[in-house]
């Protein structure tokens, strides 16, 4: 296990994440293809942080930060989709054709 | 059998896990599977954060994805695809330009990886990282461990003031209904 190899690793859950969000429909399935992109940086940010800063604790903290940006964008995700989903009886993004109310 | 080597099959393993199964998130035929496939992803991001020392942070990691995705179960079983989320569905567009963003992303990322000259520094074995995460969050990073949480704290008072639907003065969505779904209310018996 080296810092390349994980971070290829991480390259690949980015990529696959991307995939999902720019081609998926349903709101919730692009949501997810978001927190693959995230869940990508965040390996690598811990591979850095234990293969080439030493172990700096600081980099525990960023990925803890990383953490709770995963935790709003979800929370912030299913209460939007809740409110469009009311408001419009839209769950797939063709449905909204412009995003004012 | 050397440490190393079994450390560098078990990343093998569940990096290969992590990436299949975060593929299969989007070619799996119902939404409620794609969740726990998600999650199957997580475990193995999680697992390859305690190979990488890190142990606090990948289970912590693999905890708050387990609840999040049974969270994000419920929300598909709630709105979407009857029933529950299960119906087989193939609901995607752009899909060439998609598997080429991908493609394009992961080549350009890749090369990045294997050409940048990053330093050769590994954590030390004798370090204790949860410890040293202890006292870096009541630390010096205290101040953005707390505004960590103020952030947690307004999403939650945001998520609940968007998916209410009784305002302060009235319905949330007053005013942001169109006309023909309100006609097709009041004509549905």
């Amino acid at each position: 296990m080296t810092l390349e190899t994980v971070l290829v690793v991480a390259a690949a859950l980015f990529a696959v994440g991307l995939y999902g969000a720019i081609s998926q429909q349903s709101f919730v399935m692009l949501m997810m293809g978001l927190e693959l992109m995230i869940n990508g940086a965040l390996l690598a940010l811990i591979a850095l942080w234990a293969l080439s800063t030493g172990g700096n604790p600081q980099g525990q903290m960023l990925a803890i930060v990383f953490m709770t940006v995963m935790a709003i964008e979800m929370a912030l995700g299913f209460a939007l989709i809740t409110n469009v989903y009311r408001v419009r009886r839209a769950d797939i993004t063709e449905k909204l054709r412009k995003l004012k109310g | 059998m050397n440490r190393s080597l079994v450390v560098d099959v078990l990343f093998w393993c569940f990096a290969a896990g992590s990436v299949v199964t975060g593929y299969l998130v989007f070619r799996t035929d119902s939404m409620v599977r794609a969740a726990f496939w998600l999650l199957a992803s997580f475990v193995g991001v999680g697992a390859i954060l305690v190979l990488l020392a890190a142990e606090f942070l990948g289970v912590v990691l693999i905890l708050m994805m387990a609840g999040e995705m049974l969270i994000m179960a419920v929300v598909m079983v709630m709105f979407m695809m009857n029933p529950a989320g299960l119906n087989p569905m193939f609901m995607v567009h752009q899909h060439r330009f998609a598997v080429a963003a991908g493609v394009v992303s992961f080549a350009g990322l890749s090369v990045v990886a294997l050409t940048a000259d990053f330093p050769d520094q590994p954590v030390d074995a004798s370090v204790d990282a949860t410890a040293e995460l202890g006292f870096e969050l009541l630390g010096d990073s205290m101040l953005v461990f707390q505004t960590a949480g103020v952030a947690l704290l307004a999403t939650m008072i945001g998520a609940i003031a968007l998916a209410s639907r009784n305002g302060r003065f009235g319905t949330s969505d007053e005013g942001s209904r169109e006309p023909a779904l309100e006609i097709e209310e009041l004509e549905s018996p």
